[in-house]
């Protein structure tokens, strides 16, 4: 695999409309900056209501009744919602993602605080609101679940006694790896560092909260869903299994989506709410939750208790991994991956390492909490694989006495061994990690940052360097393997090309701001040789979409960008035939010249694909065996996934005397293979390093002993503003996907991934005078103050 | 209660009940659904709009407050031609939006910094829009942005003809605020 350098990208900022790939400006900005993008809430309909839900102040209680009468006799109420009204439609439980079931509306008991109690459907939103208020509903304590390390205790209360026969609180096992050849390896190690490790519980709380609108039309038996959702066919298929409506009178349009962060994969009982609230009433309905509702009740990420430990030669050769997981689900198994994948992708936590073995043994359990944990660009857990594996790297360097830098250099899988297949079988396509780890050495000055610290150290300031060199594995992904609730997760494409030689291409996917009706122009555009500018990309529309299973998992360039590349190369296989036609040739003899065919060794006689396009559309014979049109549709059944890498540098400052860490530097190189628009990588990472900033320094979402949420609202759930944020530095590498037909790898979430590390590790770093040796995020000014002191505490 | 303000340059009038904030007003009653309400403690700046030339959290002001007051709000942002603002071209030109569910209030709020501060440095672009949450760019091109803005304050180029800059029932002036002028120093947050 060759590693390709290309120009940074300022050299190409003139590129401004490409043919193909490059730096073209968006294709979404025009309507988004005259504020005339059209988001689930702009969506306004004739006789709409609005819909409120009551929500729970319990962690966990017995609902023993619920008085509806006042909020019904409330001006401007159309319909109050119970548990015990959807249950006698058998609405009141949904699947959730994982085979497990989820409440729409409590019946028995809730199970979380936030969780939907009652729901009201009123004439306009402040009156939903009013009657939510005049609701009384009685309940009866019961001690909740809390710290997921005592779920499993013998008198732990049982938070699912509505499943058949469960007497405790265990939620799943699972385990990868060899569990005695690691055991093996780990008996004749020189050296092993265990660490525990906390991945704490955040949020994506993408700026748009989540809401639809649904219209079910009773005389033509059709449902239209707006909605906030990433995933807008699989929705569209299991409304129709949980509402019993048939598929095609469901309609689901994702309109202009508010950031999606992963927040949007899941389904919630606001949708079901709505639904049904507008086949009860008739009418347009529709439901847009507040912040505090989307932080306390919608899918949150992260929460892995781990236990990680690392076997080593004292020369420092890395030779094997195991961890121990405790994973916290909440109260409802709601995790958005792969059914045969309950704990993710989390197998990738052996990294970028060549490893003798690995293992890793997991617990999942129920605790009073929402459900959720795949969600804020993970990857399917792998934000917590990396995590991992990165924190125990330094941890080995520091424990070696070696530079973290060199240790990692050291232990890469070299670029000879791919396609790699790690001991916890993952089948790594490519990658040239010491080149990507080099160039980021060379933008951060490395050598020279460690010489600046040992000087700084001399006068007592805490100065840290932290690297994090990671390994993704994103674009699920192959249909013998995955699928979400029996949905194979492949991808469909469209194709049109218009007599005029101007396109149209529908994907299944669906953009959340990752740019997609931009580059997929642009993959079109280089395949077919027409303008980007004169190629729409329609996503979004179940009715006018192929189907597929959406954007998540930085899956878009992986799968639904290689259907995009395949569909427009079958449309040039039949423009080629078209062509051979027109020049009165034999197709072998044509060369396709980037939009024209033109006769081998006569430049002079071709075709262009619009000359092509309009014949392919006009009067008159078409050769044997085309029927006319240049149109092409493709499923594409990836035969793997792709495994884009980075390495990441941070330098922060600790205050000595406030404890308060500042991020002076960071940074990222990432190689996602071919670029299609560097741009907007760029934007992706700078996007999903303030992500990791925000997880590393301040995010969390924490609960007091009674189950109360403390990070319910952006007052205590702190995000990252433009005053804490650097002003990041980013590379690259290209080493392209060899299965992928345009080389390309995913890269959305790679920043989140790839980001807590190497920050975690710089504090640690800068702390390391001190004998600070561990640290678990998030780095506040009093957690590294206590830490400081020699009194760090994991956070709960 | 009685309504009456000037919304880009027109006069609007609604009953509404006396409760009714600012950004429920510009978005259900007018349908100005380009200013967004991202939070509920106002943290979040989606919703930010210019009350008498100072920008304001619109989630955070009634509408009766607002009464009797020049409102703007992004959908007047371009200029009175029909060209965009320098401000809308540098977050084009510089991709200082991705999502584009902050982009409103941002433009508000930086259109205002540069209208009292025509080359703010990097420090102060990050101060001013520090009430502000973005969750897609990380902020550094949105800086990039507002000194593209700063750089070419004639950088527009002509906006689609059919650009609205008011209310759809009530367009007959086109947006009257002034750009040039200069705001209180302290109000862009």
């Amino acid at each position: 695999m060759t590693t390709v350098h290309e120009p940074p990208a300022a050299h190409v900022d003139n590129d401004q409309h490409p043919v193909g790939y490059g730096r073209m400006l968006r294709k979404e900005d025009p309507r988004f900056v005259r504020g005339r993008g059209r988001y689930t809430d702009d969506v306004q309909l004739p006789g709409m209501l609005h819909l409120a839900i009551l929500r729970s102040p319990m962690a966990h209680a017995r609902i023993v009744s619920i008085d509806t009468s006042a909020a019904e006799a409330h001006p401007g109420v159309k319909a109050v919602i119970t548990g015990e009204a959807l249950a006698a439609q058998g609405l009141a439980w949904m699947p959730t993602l994982s085979n497990d079931v989820q409440a729409v509306l409590a019946t028995d008991k809730v199970r979380f605080q936030g969780q939907e109690v009652a729901c009201v459907v009123a004439q306009d939103r402040y009156a939903a609101r009013d009657a939510l208020e005049l609701i009384d509903v009685e309940y009866e304590m019961l001690p909740p679940v809390i710290d997921a390390r005592h779920a499993l205790d013998p008198d732990a209360p049982v938070i699912r006694d509505d499943l058949e026969g469960k007497t405790d609180n265990h939620c799943f096992d699972w385990e990868t790896g060899d569990a005695a050849a690691t055991e093996a390896v780990f008996a004749s190690a020189d050296v092993v560092v265990s660490e525990d490790v906390v991945y704490p519980r955040v949020h994506p709380a993408p700026m748009e909260t989540c809401g639809c609108v649904a219209d079910y039309d009773s005389v033509e038996g059709r449902l239209t869903l707006w909605s906030t959702t990433q995933a807008p066919h699989a929705h569209r298929t299991l409304y129709a299994i949980v509402a019993g409506l048939p598929e095609h009178k469901i309609r689901v349009i994702s309109p202009d989506i508010g950031g999606g962060f992963g927040n949007k994969v899941p389904i919630y009982p606001g949708y079901v709410c709505a639904i049904v609230g507008s086949l009860l009433t008739g009418k347009p309905v529709k439901w847009m939750e507040d912040r505090s509702e989307n932080l306390t009740s919608t899918g949150f990420a992260r929460d892995y208790i781990m236990r990680g430990e690392i076997a080593a030669t004292r020369d420092g050769k890395i030779l094997a991994i195991r961890t121990n997981v405790l994973a916290d689900h909440g109260a409802f198994n709601g995790t958005a991956a792969p059914v045969k994948f309950p704990a993710g992708f989390f197998g990738v936590f052996t990294g970028s390492y060549d490893l003798q073995a690995a293992y890793c043994k997991m617990t999942a359990v129920y605790t009073n909490k929402a459900p959720g944990g795949v969600a804020y660009a993970c990857s399917f857990r792998i934000t917590e694989a990396v995590y991992l594996v990165e924190r125990l790297a330094s941890r080995l360097a520091d424990e070696l006495q070696q530079d973290p830098a060199t240790l990692r250099l050291d232990n890469f899988v070299r670029p000879d061994q791919f396609p790699y297949a790690t001991p916890t079988g993952w089948v790594y396509d490519s990658g040239d990690y010491a080149a990507t780890l080099r160039e980021a050495m060379r933008i951060a000055g490395y050598d020279e940052l460690r010489t600046e610290q040992a000087q700084r150290r001399e006068h007592g300031e805490l100065m840290g360097i932290g690297v994090s060199t990671f390994t993704e594995a994103v674009g699920a992904g192959p249909r013998k393997h995955m699928d979400i609730l029996g949905l194979g997760m492949a991808d469909g494409c469209d194709l049109r090309v218009h007599p005029t030689g101007k396109a149209v291409v529908r994907l299944s996917v669906q953009s959340q701001g990752q740019g997609h009706e931009t580059t997929f122009a642009q993959i079109v555009g280089e395949e077919l040789g027409i303008s980007p500018d004169d190629i729409d990309v329609v996503h979004g529309d179940t009715d006018n979409t192929p189907f597929g299973l959406g954007t998540y998992g930085s899956r878009s360039t992986p799968v639904s960008g290689a259907a995009a590349a395949l569909v427009a190369r079958k449309v040039r296989d039949k423009a080629r035939i078209i062509a051979s036609a027109m020049l009165e040739v034999a197709p072998d003899d044509l060369e396709w010249v980037k939009g024209s065919f033109q006769v081998a060794g006569d430049p002079g006689k071709a075709v262009t694909i619009q000359q092509i396009a309009m014949r392919a559309h006009g009067a008159g014979d078409l050769p044997e065996g085309i029927e006319g049109s240049l149109d092409a549709q493709i499923t594409y059944n990836p035969p793997n996934l792709t495994y884009p890498n980075g390495a990441y540098i941070c330098v922060v400052d600790v205050d000595p005397g406030t404890a308060q860490v500042k991020v002076r530097r960071f940074v990222a190189v990432d190689d996602c293979g071919t670029r299609i628009n560097p741009m907007i990588i760029e934007g992706q990472v700078h996007g999903g390093l303030t992500d990791g900033l925000g997880m590393a320094l301040m995010e969390i979402i924490a609960f007091d002993p009674d189950g109360n949420c403390l990070g319910g609202s952006l007052m205590d759930y702190l995000i990252p503003t433009a005053l804490e944020t650097p002003d990041w530095e980013t590379g690259f590498t290209v080493t392209p996907s060899p299965h992928h037909p345009i080389g390309a790898k995913g890269v959305g979430e790679s920043a989140t991934v790839g980001s807590p590390p190497a920050i975690v590790n710089a504090v640690i770093d800068a702390l390391k005078p001190l004998g600070v040796t561990a640290l678990d995020m998030p780095l506040t000014p009093s957690r590294v103050w206590e830490a400081m002191q020699g009194h760090a505490t994991p956070p709960i | 209660m009685q309504v009456t303000m000037t919304v880009n340059g027109a006069e609007v009038s609604r009953e509404v009940e006396p409760r009714l904030l600012l950004v429920h007003f510009l978005r259900d009653e007018l349908g100005l659904t380009g200013t967004h309400w991202g939070c509920d403690t106002s943290n979040c700046g989606a919703c930010v709009v210019w009350m008498d030339d100072e920008p304001v959290k619109s989630c955070t002001v009634l509408a009766a407050m607002a009464s009797g007051h020049e409102v703007r709000t992004v959908e007047g942002l371009a200029h009175e031609d029909g060209t965009l603002d320098a401000i809308q071209q540098g977050f084009m030109q510089c991709h200082g939006l991705q999502c584009g569910f902050c982009t409103p209030g941002m433009m508000m709020t930086t259109r205002a910094l540069l209208d009292r501060n025509p080359h703010p440095n990097q420090a102060e672009i990050r101060e001013a829009i520090s009430g502000q949450i973005c969750r897609c760019t990380g902020y550094a091109t949105i800086v990039r942005s507002v000194q593209w803005a700063a750089d070419h304050p004639d950088g527009a180029v002509p906006a689609a003809a059919d650009e609205p800059a008011a209310p759809a029932e009530s367009v007959t002036e086109p947006a009257a605020a002034d750009a040039t002028q200069p705001i209180p120093a302290g109000s862009a947050s």
